[in-house]
């Protein structure tokens, strides 16, 4: 006598520690496969764009803190330059390179946990991550001598940055750019890239084709691993990031391992950019002089940045008050969530978390 | 890439294009952004992403702004073969905001327009599935409407108290008077 399967609607968190946070997948199930897949978020909706209507521009920086808390830096470069398109403020030359040096420190830090947390759902329970996690606290370190805080970091100012280096930052920092990360880049590959273990359990999971990828909207390793190469800090320059010499990883089959390939990659270009900036530090002030109670003239801005997780907008409207008329942000986790459904539609469960895991989502900034 | 960096294209470029295959889908060309007519705005956008100039292929984002007359719908479109972006804009009435959905052109737009109609109340016709994104269903009002709720020290009319605790109170009732309505 054949079996008979009924769909069954299964939760996939918001309390489960595949989901990255507060995430909710019910996904519908027949058997072992997934035919529907509802996501629901609002569970860490903060409502920081209503909040931020009433106040200061410059209050308003560590609420990007806290959008996506994994690469506080990279959220408070892109409200800034928001806000300074928007008034026209110039950043003196030591402010433009100390964001880069930090951005990129900070793109580390994501795509060590990103990359770790990938692992982790793939099914190396908890030893990957350790790993990763060590590297990690090692960028950490460095942001903590800076600015004082290892996660909210509120560093980047309208205007500059809002501290100097200390004396003993940069000999630390060619320690960890010259010594220290890239033995650990090379373990990576060795561990990971070439691991036939994940190359059997990542590849052609989670494909999205490029022709999806442009029409979702996605971006940062999500669209690149769908091979094409697009990455803001060369298609849209910010910061002068024209100016320096790196390459931008692309994927061939767009799936979960290219993702995961890119975001090693890219922490190895990001260290090449560190290396080149730390030779254009110059004296001179690193922040400019912003009234604090600034009233950027009437209008609106849109400025993006290339932030882990891809594409990071801000669109600000000013009506000459000194709070933002609107703010709105391009969150770019939640618009990587468009193509959910289509990348785990007649997946099976255990696919279905490796592909969440390599979009690598922030709940903070999914919600706000 | 033919542009080594970003162009952003004047609302006058975009408008000139649009009215060349669709007379009277543009309603007014800015400096930084082109408005178009509500009533043809989904032909316009599908003119928009498969024009050959224009290339409208990537969707950047999909926001709204309550402007207290009317409420803008405002699209940042950008072509990542030619590199550029512009910015399009489609004004809504206020009461009832209602703009026709673009998440059969763009996948992209899909989950950006339920969060505009959960926190701004725009209705996109068309939607495969227009629910609150982020807040839960039985929420009373927008939030992001600028008559919604004011913040102690405020200087908008607001509300006494969050409306979960006032079952039929909406925001809607302390709407600022609007200089020269008479109201």
């Amino acid at each position: 006598m054949p079996l008979k399967s009924e769909p069954v609607e299964v939760n996939i968190g918001p309390q489960h520690p595949s989901t990255h946070g507060v995430f909710r997948m019910v996904a519908t199930i027949d058997g072992e496969r997934i035919t529907d897949v509802r996501m629901v978020v609002g569970y860490l909706h903060r409502s920081m764009e209503k909040l931020a209507e009433e106040r200061t521009y410059t209050q308003n920086i560590p609420f990007t803190d806290r959008m996506d808390y994994l690469s506080a830096i990279n959220s408070n470069l892109g409200y800034c330059l928001a806000v300074e398109k928007l008034a026209g403020i110039e950043v003196p030359e030591r402010a433009t390179v100390l964001r880069v040096i930090f951005s990129e420190l900070q793109r580390i830090a994501s795509h060590c946990m990103a990359t770790g947390a990938f692992i982790n759902d793939c099914g190396a329970w908890q030893t990957p991550v350790m790993y990763t996690f060590r590297d990690r606290e090692k960028v950490l370190d460095l942001i903590e001598m800076t600015c004082g805080a290892r996660i909210t970091t509120n560093y980047i100012r309208i205007g500059g940055v809002a501290f100097d280096i200390p004396d003993e930052f940069l000999p630390a920092l060619d320690r960890l750019v010259n010594d220290d990360l890239p033995q650990r880049f090379d373990e990576y590959d060795r561990l990971l890239v070439g691991n036939e273990i994940i190359l059997m359990r990542a590849r052609d999971v989670g494909v999205v084709t490029p022709e999806l990828a442009i029409n979702a909207s996605l971006s940062g390793p999500m669209l690149r691993s769908a091979g094409i190469a697009w990455d803001l800090r060369k298609a849209d320059p910010y910061c002068d990031y024209d100016t320096y010499a790196f390459d931008i990883p692309v994927g061939y089959n767009g799936d979960s391992y290219d993702r995961m390939v890119i975001r090693i990659e890219e922490m190895k270009q990001s260290l090449r950019i560190i290396r080149q900036a730390v030779h254009r530090l110059t004296g001179g002030p690193h922040k400019t002089e912003v009234p604090l109670a600034l009233r950027p003239p009437e209008g609106e801005a849109y400025a993006r940045i290339e932030s882990p997780k891809g594409e990071l907008g801000f669109y600000v409207v000013s009506d000459g008050g000194p709070a933002p008329y609107r703010w709105h942000v391009r969150a770019p986790s939640l618009i990587n969530l468009s193509v959910l459904k289509e990348m785990t539609v007649g997946q099976t469960i255990a696919d279905a978390i490796v592909t969440l895991g390599s979009i690598d989502i922030n709940v903070g900034e999914v919600d706000r | 890439m033919p542009h080594p960096a970003t162009v952003t294209l004047a609302g006058a470029v975009v408008a000139e294009r649009i009215r060349g295959a669709l007379p009277g889908a543009v309603r007014e060309a800015a400096d930084g952004y082109t408005v178009l007519d509500p009533a043809r705005m989904y032909e316009a956008m599908a003119f928009i992403r498969d024009d050959e100039v224009l290339d409208g292929k990537y969707l950047v984002q999909l926001c709204s702004v309550d402007q207290v007359t009317r409420i803008d719908v405002v699209y940042h479109i950008a072509s990542l073969a030619q590199n550029h972006i512009f910015e399009v804009k489609v004004p809504a009435d206020h009461e009832h905001p209602e703009v026709a959905s673009v998440a059969p052109l763009w996948v992209g737009a899909t989950l950006q327009e339920r969060e505009a109609y959960d926190l701004m109340g725009v209705r996109f016709a068309g939607h495969p599935n227009l629910t609150r994104l982020f807040l839960w269903d039985q929420f009373p009002g927008h939030p992001l409407r600028k008559d919604f709720l004011a913040l102690p020290g405020g200087q908008k009319p607001g509300l006494s108290q969050f409306p979960k605790q006032v079952p039929g109170q909406t925001g809607g009732e302390f709407r600022p008077r609007l200089p020269g309505s008479g109201e």
